[in-house]
Protein backbone atom coordinates (compact mmCIF):
# COMPACT_ATOMS: atom_id res chain seq x y z
CA UNK A 1 0.00 0.00 0.00
CA UNK A 2 1.26 3.41 -0.85
CA UNK A 3 2.38 5.53 2.05
CA UNK A 4 -0.12 8.22 2.75
CA UNK A 5 1.15 11.69 2.17
CA UNK A 6 1.03 14.37 4.86
CA UNK A 7 0.76 17.08 2.24
CA UNK A 8 -3.06 17.47 2.26
CA UNK A 9 -3.02 18.02 6.04
CA UNK A 10 -0.13 20.49 5.85
CA UNK A 11 -1.81 22.24 2.95
CA UNK A 12 -5.03 22.64 4.92
CA UNK A 13 -3.04 24.29 7.74
CA UNK A 14 -1.31 26.50 5.16
CA UNK A 15 -4.63 27.47 3.65
CA UNK A 16 -6.50 28.20 6.87
CA UNK A 17 -3.46 30.07 8.22
CA UNK A 18 -3.30 32.16 5.07
CA UNK A 19 -6.96 33.07 5.43
CA UNK A 20 -6.60 34.01 9.10
CA UNK A 21 -3.50 36.06 8.25
CA UNK A 22 -5.22 37.84 5.36
CA UNK A 23 -8.28 38.79 7.40
CA UNK A 24 -6.72 39.76 10.73
CA UNK A 25 -3.02 40.58 10.49
CA UNK A 26 -3.20 43.79 8.38
CA UNK A 27 -5.51 45.60 10.83
CA UNK A 28 -3.63 44.35 13.92
CA UNK A 29 -0.22 45.20 12.49
CA UNK A 30 -1.44 48.61 11.39
CA UNK A 31 -2.84 49.48 14.82
CA UNK A 32 -0.24 48.01 17.18
CA UNK A 33 2.91 48.39 15.10
CA UNK A 34 2.29 51.65 13.23
CA UNK A 35 -0.69 53.73 14.36
CA UNK A 36 -0.04 53.45 18.13
CA UNK A 37 3.78 53.79 18.13
CA UNK A 38 3.62 56.71 15.68
CA UNK A 39 0.89 58.43 17.68
CA UNK A 40 -1.67 58.49 14.86
CA UNK A 41 -4.19 56.94 17.22
CA UNK A 42 -4.30 56.88 20.98
CA UNK A 43 -3.06 53.53 22.25
CA UNK A 44 -5.25 51.72 24.79
CA UNK A 45 -3.71 51.79 28.27
CA UNK A 46 -2.01 48.82 29.92
CA UNK A 47 -5.06 48.18 32.11
CA UNK A 48 -7.41 48.30 29.16
CA UNK A 49 -5.24 45.98 27.07
CA UNK A 50 -5.06 43.55 29.99
CA UNK A 51 -8.84 43.67 30.36
CA UNK A 52 -9.29 43.11 26.62
CA UNK A 53 -6.97 40.11 26.56
CA UNK A 54 -8.46 38.59 29.71
CA UNK A 55 -11.65 37.82 27.80
CA UNK A 56 -11.56 34.11 26.86
CA UNK A 57 -12.81 34.81 23.34
CA UNK A 58 -10.07 37.40 22.74
CA UNK A 59 -7.45 34.93 23.91
CA UNK A 60 -8.87 32.22 21.69
CA UNK A 61 -8.72 34.58 18.68
CA UNK A 62 -5.15 35.57 19.60
CA UNK A 63 -4.17 31.93 19.88
CA UNK A 64 -5.55 31.23 16.42
CA UNK A 65 -3.89 34.39 15.05
CA UNK A 66 -0.53 33.17 16.37
CA UNK A 67 -0.77 29.48 15.57
CA UNK A 68 -2.34 29.03 12.13
CA UNK A 69 -0.38 31.81 10.39
CA UNK A 70 2.83 30.19 11.67
CA UNK A 71 1.87 26.98 9.88
CA UNK A 72 1.04 29.07 6.86
CA UNK A 73 4.55 30.54 7.02
CA UNK A 74 6.13 27.10 7.56
CA UNK A 75 4.54 25.61 4.47
CA UNK A 76 5.01 28.56 2.19
CA UNK A 77 8.56 29.31 3.28
CA UNK A 78 9.50 25.65 2.88
CA UNK A 79 8.49 25.71 -0.76
CA UNK A 80 10.06 29.13 -1.30
CA UNK A 81 13.35 27.61 -0.18
CA UNK A 82 12.86 24.70 -2.59
CA UNK A 83 11.83 26.86 -5.55
CA UNK A 84 13.84 30.02 -4.98
CA UNK A 85 17.10 28.55 -3.75
CA UNK A 86 16.77 24.99 -5.06
CA UNK A 87 17.91 23.40 -1.82
CA UNK A 88 15.60 20.41 -1.84
CA UNK A 89 18.47 18.19 -0.69
CA UNK A 90 18.23 19.88 2.73
CA UNK A 91 14.67 18.60 2.93
CA UNK A 92 14.81 17.18 6.46
CA UNK A 93 16.52 20.22 7.99
CA UNK A 94 14.06 22.57 6.33
CA UNK A 95 11.04 20.55 7.44
CA UNK A 96 12.22 20.45 11.05
CA UNK A 97 13.02 24.17 11.00
CA UNK A 98 9.72 25.26 9.43
CA UNK A 99 7.09 23.04 11.04
CA UNK A 100 9.13 22.73 14.23
CA UNK A 101 9.20 26.51 14.46
CA UNK A 102 5.45 26.64 14.00
CA UNK A 103 4.90 24.04 16.74
CA UNK A 104 7.20 25.92 19.14
CA UNK A 105 5.39 29.18 18.40
CA UNK A 106 2.02 27.55 18.97
CA UNK A 107 3.11 26.13 22.34
CA UNK A 108 4.55 29.52 23.36
CA UNK A 109 1.32 31.27 22.36
CA UNK A 110 -0.72 28.79 24.39
CA UNK A 111 1.55 29.21 27.41
CA UNK A 112 1.59 33.02 27.29
CA UNK A 113 -2.15 33.34 26.74
CA UNK A 114 -2.94 30.78 29.44
CA UNK A 115 -0.98 32.88 31.95
CA UNK A 116 -2.70 36.09 30.93
CA UNK A 117 -6.09 35.25 32.42
CA UNK B 1 20.46 -19.77 -0.55
CA UNK B 2 22.97 -17.55 1.08
CA UNK B 3 23.92 -15.45 -1.82
CA UNK B 4 21.39 -13.02 -2.95
CA UNK B 5 21.50 -12.43 -6.65
CA UNK B 6 23.05 -9.16 -7.54
CA UNK B 7 21.17 -7.12 -10.01
CA UNK B 8 22.80 -4.44 -11.98
CA UNK B 9 20.16 -1.86 -12.11
CA UNK B 10 19.92 -0.09 -15.34
CA UNK B 11 18.73 3.39 -14.77
CA UNK B 12 18.95 5.90 -17.55
CA UNK B 13 20.26 9.27 -16.55
CA UNK B 14 17.38 11.64 -16.05
CA UNK B 15 17.33 14.56 -18.32
CA UNK B 16 17.05 17.63 -16.24
CA UNK B 17 17.69 21.00 -17.74
CA UNK B 18 19.83 23.07 -15.43
CA UNK B 19 17.92 26.00 -14.01
CA UNK B 20 19.81 28.91 -12.54
CA UNK B 21 19.22 29.59 -8.85
CA UNK B 22 18.24 33.09 -9.88
CA UNK B 23 15.65 32.02 -12.46
CA UNK B 24 13.03 34.13 -10.73
CA UNK B 25 14.90 37.38 -11.39
CA UNK B 26 14.42 37.09 -15.14
CA UNK B 27 10.82 38.25 -15.32
CA UNK B 28 8.78 40.60 -13.19
CA UNK B 29 5.98 38.08 -12.75
CA UNK B 30 8.46 35.57 -11.31
CA UNK B 31 9.85 38.23 -8.95
CA UNK B 32 6.28 38.95 -7.88
CA UNK B 33 5.71 35.25 -7.27
CA UNK B 34 8.78 35.02 -5.03
CA UNK B 35 7.81 38.24 -3.21
CA UNK B 36 4.33 36.83 -2.66
CA UNK B 37 5.83 33.66 -1.20
CA UNK B 38 8.23 35.71 0.94
CA UNK B 39 5.28 37.64 2.38
CA UNK B 40 5.02 34.61 4.68
CA UNK B 41 8.15 35.94 6.45
CA UNK B 42 6.26 39.09 7.39
CA UNK B 43 3.38 36.97 8.64
CA UNK B 44 5.78 35.02 10.86
CA UNK B 45 7.48 38.26 11.96
CA UNK B 46 4.12 39.64 13.07
CA UNK B 47 3.42 36.51 15.11
CA UNK B 48 6.83 36.80 16.81
CA UNK B 49 6.10 40.46 17.64
CA UNK B 50 2.71 39.44 19.02
CA UNK B 51 4.29 36.77 21.21
CA UNK B 52 6.82 39.32 22.53
CA UNK B 53 3.99 41.80 23.12
CA UNK B 54 1.99 39.18 25.05
CA UNK B 55 5.05 38.33 27.14
CA UNK B 56 5.55 42.03 27.90
CA UNK B 57 1.87 42.34 28.77
CA UNK B 58 2.14 39.44 31.21
CA UNK B 59 5.26 40.97 32.73
CA UNK B 60 3.43 44.04 34.05
CA UNK B 61 3.06 47.72 33.14
CA UNK B 62 6.80 48.45 33.13
CA UNK B 63 7.78 45.69 30.72
CA UNK B 64 4.74 46.52 28.56
CA UNK B 65 5.79 50.18 28.48
CA UNK B 66 9.34 49.23 27.55
CA UNK B 67 8.06 47.16 24.65
CA UNK B 68 5.89 50.06 23.45
CA UNK B 69 9.00 52.26 23.55
CA UNK B 70 10.94 49.72 21.49
CA UNK B 71 8.14 49.79 18.90
CA UNK B 72 8.84 53.51 18.48
CA UNK B 73 12.49 53.02 17.51
CA UNK B 74 13.38 53.73 13.86
CA UNK B 75 14.40 50.10 13.30
CA UNK B 76 11.04 48.80 14.53
CA UNK B 77 9.12 51.38 12.52
CA UNK B 78 11.08 50.54 9.36
CA UNK B 79 10.53 46.79 9.81
CA UNK B 80 6.86 47.35 10.52
CA UNK B 81 6.29 49.55 7.47
CA UNK B 82 7.89 46.90 5.24
CA UNK B 83 5.90 44.15 6.95
CA UNK B 84 2.68 46.10 6.61
CA UNK B 85 3.11 46.30 2.83
CA UNK B 86 3.93 42.61 2.68
CA UNK B 87 0.89 41.55 4.71
CA UNK B 88 -1.31 43.76 2.50
CA UNK B 89 0.29 42.08 -0.52
CA UNK B 90 -0.44 38.70 1.08
CA UNK B 91 -4.07 39.60 1.77
CA UNK B 92 -4.81 40.96 -1.72
CA UNK B 93 -3.06 38.12 -3.56
CA UNK B 94 -4.79 35.64 -1.24
CA UNK B 95 -8.25 36.98 -1.97
CA UNK B 96 -7.55 37.31 -5.68
CA UNK B 97 -6.52 33.65 -5.83
CA UNK B 98 -9.54 32.42 -3.89
CA UNK B 99 -11.60 31.65 -7.04
CA UNK B 100 -8.75 29.52 -8.41
CA UNK B 101 -8.19 27.69 -5.14
CA UNK B 102 -11.88 27.06 -4.57
CA UNK B 103 -13.88 27.34 -7.77
CA UNK B 104 -17.61 27.36 -7.07
CA UNK B 105 -20.09 25.96 -9.53
CA UNK B 106 -23.74 26.73 -9.77
CA UNK B 107 -25.72 24.38 -12.03
CA UNK B 108 -22.54 23.17 -13.63
CA UNK B 109 -21.33 26.62 -14.54
CA UNK B 110 -18.32 28.14 -12.85
CA UNK B 111 -19.10 31.37 -11.07
CA UNK B 112 -17.24 34.41 -12.39
CA UNK B 113 -14.17 35.32 -10.32
CA UNK B 114 -15.51 38.61 -9.02
CA UNK B 115 -18.48 36.87 -7.38
CA UNK B 116 -15.99 35.15 -5.06
CA UNK B 117 -13.39 37.92 -4.79
CA UNK B 118 -15.90 40.70 -4.04
CA UNK B 119 -17.44 39.21 -0.88
CA UNK B 120 -13.95 38.33 0.36
CA UNK B 121 -12.91 41.99 0.20
CA UNK B 122 -16.15 43.11 1.84
CA UNK B 123 -15.68 40.55 4.62
CA UNK B 124 -12.06 41.71 5.02
CA UNK B 125 -13.15 45.34 5.46
CA UNK B 126 -15.92 44.35 7.86
CA UNK B 127 -13.61 42.17 9.99
CA UNK B 128 -10.96 44.89 10.11
CA UNK B 129 -13.56 47.48 11.14
CA UNK B 130 -14.94 45.26 13.93
CA UNK B 131 -11.46 44.44 15.25
CA UNK B 132 -10.45 48.12 15.19
CA UNK B 133 -13.68 49.08 16.97
CA UNK B 134 -13.17 46.45 19.70
CA UNK B 135 -9.64 47.69 20.33
CA UNK B 136 -10.28 51.42 20.07
CA UNK B 137 -13.60 51.89 21.90
CA UNK B 138 -13.03 53.72 25.16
Amino acid sequence: MAKRSNEPFLWSLFSSGGTVAAFLIPVLLFLYCLAFPLGWLEAPSYQRTRALVSHPLARLVLFVVCSLPLFHWAHRFRFTLYDGLQIKHLNEVIIVFCYGGAVVGTVLAGYLLWNLS
Amino acid sequence: MKDRPVYTEYHPRWYRARVSTYWWTRQWKYVKFILRELSSLSVAYFVVLTLLQLRALGGGPISYGAFQEWLKTPLAIALNIISFFFVLFHATTWFNLAPSAMPLRVRGKRLPDWVIIGPNYIAWLATSAVVAWLILRG
